[in-house]
């Protein structure tokens, strides 16, 4: 039989107002087990845990019931001041009499009566409480970043900053992702190559980091602090490890029309190719889909050109073994597609561009030396019209585009159209825009700009149709303050279109039975609390794969990933939460139900020997739940049909006990 | 609002299936409206209006008869608000009061010529009378 | 194959080469059109209010007619199309509606069943346009074709769901079959001003120039359709381009024109 001690707290007035807390002090103390019950004004202060530490000496308490607040709030306080006073912490109970009831409750007596039903099935489950000690897994001191962006960059060189290895895997050949595409960046203006090629230089450079680029996470296994992670490296065709990035190669090979992703297909490579000046690895990779050597085994010039020797035509896709601490996800966005909004013409003319393509355009190193020319004819544009929203802020039934705001548009869009009058005064700008959403340090002062120094048209209204014709872009647009249509002859037609998360990331989140919003950005921990944790433990978040972001607020979230891995890796060895699924294994039939719910793949099958009633013995499959990777949901125990899974600290048997006590 | 306006302004969002509410006031509509420059009110204005319950103008405005039904606010509106539909709801309001037929049978002579398709008369009728 | 057909009542009338030609290319094509019994006009335009029952009923008795038949519903005109379409559409996802409409008509309850075609689908869909490729005997090479869809056949889109109502295809790949050569331009799907070109020709007028125009600076030597009411405006606007029924470049290029003409 345990010896109970229950506690009342009164919350100042917050729980006192609405129960009669004595009265509840008093009913509990005729409970099953219950061996003293006080109450106190603030339980939670110094004075109110000395009552309770008190209590558990003098009573020899085995265990403690607190009516109080949600366990989230002061769960973790009592149970340390039950450990302080050598009682196992998991023999603590909190009933919610404040939340759940004070605050919900407008007259006393119902208030009462339901804190003292809530008290009561606190004290029944102490009653069937045992001691739980966490278990311990050591931690490889090791962590994978998926995605070499910006936002995998500062989280790689954060963790290895740290002294921590780092591996960074990249499926693109080199990191850099989406800003190295950028030409400026708001709200400064400043390069962003100048930014983003000295810190992928401190990557290569690093002693603590290898990227591997051009490269895939093919399956991840294990769990926090012990992730096995198999990597599945590309045939670039190149030994890495001999090429110069001399280039020579990529000057001579005779196939030039492969478009050019690095430029949005606006200008071809060569079927060997390095994607730009400043890649890392500098190294040049084959594209099997265009090369004739690997096609039909007609060319060959590349091996003879190259004086390092490096070409190497038999290479073959190579899978890495690698054990990893954490993995931080940094997998970015990629504009959404244009095809179901051709109302502005974007598949019908090439003047009509994204801005992703427009910041090629006004690139030094993009397919027009950084001039601003059209695409369709290579004129001078005089008048450009930006279009904000296309595809961002759409009704889901509308069945087109994405329900949020995609965040980054508006500042660049206003950054845009700044270079380009900078550059051409003589170009009119007209944005199109529903809102004008800046709320950044600078940001707004930097759109204002746009409009009073640089003198952009910001004209709040929409585009309703694009119509080439000739070698104009007839647009058609709503001024909604001037009440009137506008018709406006433009040479180029820019859509700040939508961003979303790479199409990576949800065979990436299956892998690591991470979760995802519908949107499949990755879904945080909590969204204030824990934003860049995923809820699985072990997975941690950088950059816009968990929403559309900017660089600024990229990098903080990537810096924020990389404390949290660090704080991870630091650790020796890690302490389990106790409360997690067991499995009674001459229960378990050996179905497989509960590793199919497992939403973090924490339960395996095994075979084996059991001794049968007749001494024979015979091999069954059983359950087997891994402590270091089971969080606790308990998905498993209520879909095991043979209720062989249970879960320590809330045993079917507990939560039955409960209820019986609150119905009774 | 007024109990009368209140019950208009839940007749035409219930004929119409539109919810105003939806709207984000972009002005795609009116952007991508041909008829616009006929219209006294535009199609945003429409929805604006039908929100706020000023429904009156709308009823005794020709803009009414100048919507084409071409469904091109319908289909480009990122939020699915479908204007084109509160625009006839609206006009079927309107022509459905004895006396309010935008067009007569005495009228039609006068507009027609030799190559004239019977579908655009059929079509004027629906649309202007009841 | 049999299907059943519905005419219209301007293919009856000031339209009746739409009807002949898109009935002679079928049957070259082994599609035989039967006529509905019967039918009553479509009323040219969809009423989208969903309190208006009387003025859909005509199109509820073709589907039903088509159903006892077992046979998809098809028609050439872009708004018996349109009306025939949304009616449907409404018998299948709105249920007061299809219990009022039900509840008058009385007999076999009706709930969307019939498939309903336009014609170009019917090609498309059904016949294929490998197989008009294969039956071209008088191919249309080196002709500049602008396809001209105005707003009924693709929208709403939604309910239409012929093609990307934005950027269609269905008549490009059908002069691509014939031969001839597309002229994509962004105005084909806007609208030709419509039945308002009855109180307001002048503002038809206009629509139909910009449509007109953006397809001849594309290079179209001659504008296709399928609507009546489109090809009145856009003749209306009085330039040289060229307006035919889609019907009629095909019978042309599967060589039955003059049959035809001569019936």
């Amino acid at each position: 039989m345990q010896r109970i001690g229950v506690f009342v707290c009164w919350c100042g007035s917050n729980i006192a107002a609405t129960v009669d807390v004595e009265a509840v002090s008093e009913a509990l103390k005729l409970e099953p087990g219950v061996v003293f019950s006080t109450n106190y004004q603030y339980m939670c202060s110094q004075a109110g845990q000395n009552i309770i530490k008190d209590a558990i000496a003098e009573h020899k308490l085995t265990g403690i019931v607190v009516c109080s607040c949600s366990p989230r709030m002061h769960e973790a306080t009592f149970r340390k001041t039950a450990a302080a006073a050598g009682l196992n912490p998991y023999m603590v109970e909190i009933a919610n009499i404040r939340e759940q009831c004070s605050w919900v409750h407008k007259d006393v007596p119902t208030g009462t009566e339901k804190a003292i039903i809530l008290g009561k099935a606190a004290v029944a489950k102490v009653n069937l409480n045992a001691p739980l000690i966490p278990g311990e897994t050591p931690v490889t001191k090791r962590a994978l970043v998926i995605g070499g962006g910006i936002a995998g960059i500062q989280t790689a060189l954060d963790i290895a900053d740290a002294g921590f290895p780092v591996d960074i895997v990249e499926k693109k050949p080199t990191i850099g992702g989406k800003m190295s595409q950028l030409d400026k960046t708001f709200p400064t203006l400043d390069c962003a190559a100048c930014i983003l090629t000295p810190k992928m230089v401190d990557v290569a450079q690093h002693e603590n980091i290898r990227i591997f680029s051009y490269s895939e996470v093919e399956d991840v296994k294990g769990f926090v602090g012990n992730f096995d992670v198999t990597i599945k490296k590309h045939a670039r065709y190149v030994n890495e490890a001999a090429c110069t990035g001399c280039g020579a190669c990529t000057e001579k090979c005779p196939q030039k029309k492969v478009p050019n992703e690095f430029n949005l297909g606006m200008d071809n490579r060569r079927a060997i190719y390095i994607p730009f000046a400043q890649a890392v690895p500098k190294v040049a990779t084959i594209d099997p889909n265009y090369c004739n050597m690997l096609k039909n085994g007609k060319c060959g010039v590349c091996a003879k050109v190259c004086a390092a020797g490096a070409i190497d035509y038999t290479q073959k896709d190579e899978y890495i073994q690698e054990k990893y601490g954490a993995i931080v996800v940094a997998t970015g966005f990629n504009p959404i597609s244009m095809d179901k909004f051709d109302e502005f013409a974007y598949n019908q003319s090439k003047d009509v561009i994204t801005s992703l393509e427009f910041e090629r355009l006004t690139n030094a190193a993009g397919p027009t030396a950084g001039k601003l020319l059209r695409p369709s004819d290579g004129k001078h544009p005089h008048t450009i019209v930006f279009v904000q929203c296309v595809g961002s802020r759409c009704d889901a039934k509308a069945e087109k585009g994405k329900e949020y705001c995609s965040k980054i548009c508006c500042m660049y869009t206003a950054k845009h159209a700044m270079l380009v009058k900078d550059k051409y005064p003589d170009v009119d700008v007209y944005v199109f825009y529903i809102d004008v959403r800046t709320p950044g340090k600078n940001f707004d002062e930097f759109y204002r700009r746009a409009v009073e120094e640089y003198g952009v048209h910001y004209v709040k209204g929409m585009v309703g149709k694009v119509v080439p014709e000739g070698d104009v872009l007839k647009v058609q647009a709503s001024d909604l303050i001037a009440n009137k249509q506008l018709h406006i002859d433009a040479d180029l037609v820019v859509l700040a279109a939508a961003i979303e998360p790479d199409k990576s990331a949800r065979p990436l989140a299956t892998k690591l039975t991470a979760s995802m919003d519908t949107n499949d950005f990755f879904t945080e921990a909590h969204p204030k609390l824990r934003p860049v944790e995923s809820p699985t433990a072990g997975v941690f978040l950088s950059g816009a794969c968990q929403g559309p972001k900017d660089i600024p607020e990229t990098v903080s979230q990537a810096g924020a990933a990389a404390s949290k891995v660090i704080g991870l890796l630091a650790k020796d060895k890690l302490t389990g939460n106790p409360c997690i699924a067991h499995s009674d294994e001459m229960m378990c039939n050996g179905c497989s139900t509960c590793e199919r719910v497992c939403p973090y793949g924490a339960i395996t099958y095994m075979d084996k020997e059991f001794r049968m009633p007749d001494r024979t013995t015979a091999i069954r499959r059983v359950a087997s739940v891994n402590p270091a990777v089971c969080q606790g949901c308990g998905a498993c125990t209520v879909a095991c049909p043979s209720g062989a899974m249970n879960l320590r600290g809330f045993s079917t048997q507990q939560i039955m006990a409960e209820v019986d006590a609150i119905c009774k | 609002m007024s109990s009368n306006k209140k019950f208009l302004q839940e007749e035409l969002t219930r004929m119409s299936g539109v919810n105003p509410k939806k709207c984000m006031k972009c002005g795609k509509c009116s952007g991508t409206c041909p008829a616009y420059d006929e219209m006294e009110y535009h199609p945003h204005q429409f929805v604006s209006m039908v929100e706020s319950g000023d429904i009156e103008p709308l009823l005794n405005s020709k803009s009414l008869y100048r919507c084409l039904t071409c469904f091109a606010c319908v289909d480009r509106c990122p939020r699915g608000v479908e204007p084109a539909k509160l625009v006839e709801a609206v006009r079927l309001v309107a022509v459905r009061k004895q006396g309010a037929n935008h067009m007569t049978a005495n009228d039609v002579p006068a507009m027609l010529d030799d190559d004239i398709p019977q579908q655009a008369i059929v079509s004027a009728f629906r649309k202007y009378t009841k | 194959m049999k299907v059943s057909y519905f005419p219209g009542c301007t293919l009856k009338n000031k339209a009746k080469d739409l009807d002949l030609y898109a009935r002679r290319s079928a049957e070259v094509l082994g599609v035989t059109l039967e006529e509905i019994e019967n039918w009553q006009c479509c009323g040219g335009v969809f009423t989208t209010s969903n309190d208006e029952v009387a003025t859909k009923l005509s199109s509820v008795r073709a589907l039903k007619e088509a159903a006892a038949k077992g046979q998809p519903l098809v028609s050439v005109c872009s708004a018996c199309h349109n009306v025939i379409k949304q009616t449907n559409h409404a018998m299948q996802n709105d249920a007061f509606f299809a219990s009022k409409v039900n509840n008058y008509m009385g007999q076999e309850p009706y709930a969307g069943e019939t498939t309903v075609y336009h014609y170009l689908e019917l090609l498309r869909d059904v016949v294929g346009y490998d197989q008009v490729k294969a039956k071209v005997v008088n191919p249309l090479a080196g002709k500049k074709i602008a396809a001209y869809y105005g707003c009924l056949l693709l929208r709403p889109n939604s309910t239409m769901q012929m093609d990307d109502p934005e950027n269609p295809t269905i008549m490009e790949d059908l002069i691509k079959a014939m031969g001839a050569e597309p002229v994509v331009y962004a105005r084909r799907n806007e609208c030709c001003g419509g039945y308002v070109t009855m109180e307001n020709p002048e503002f038809a007028k206009r629509k139909s120039l910009d449509i007109i125009e953006n397809a001849k600076a594309a290079g179209a030597e001659v504008l296709v359709t399928a609507c009546p009411l489109c090809r009145y405006n856009l003749q209306k606007a009085g330039t040289d381009m060229p307006v035919v029924y889609i019907t009629e470049l095909l019978a042309e290029a599967l060589g039955v024109k003059e049959v035809t003409n001569e019936q």
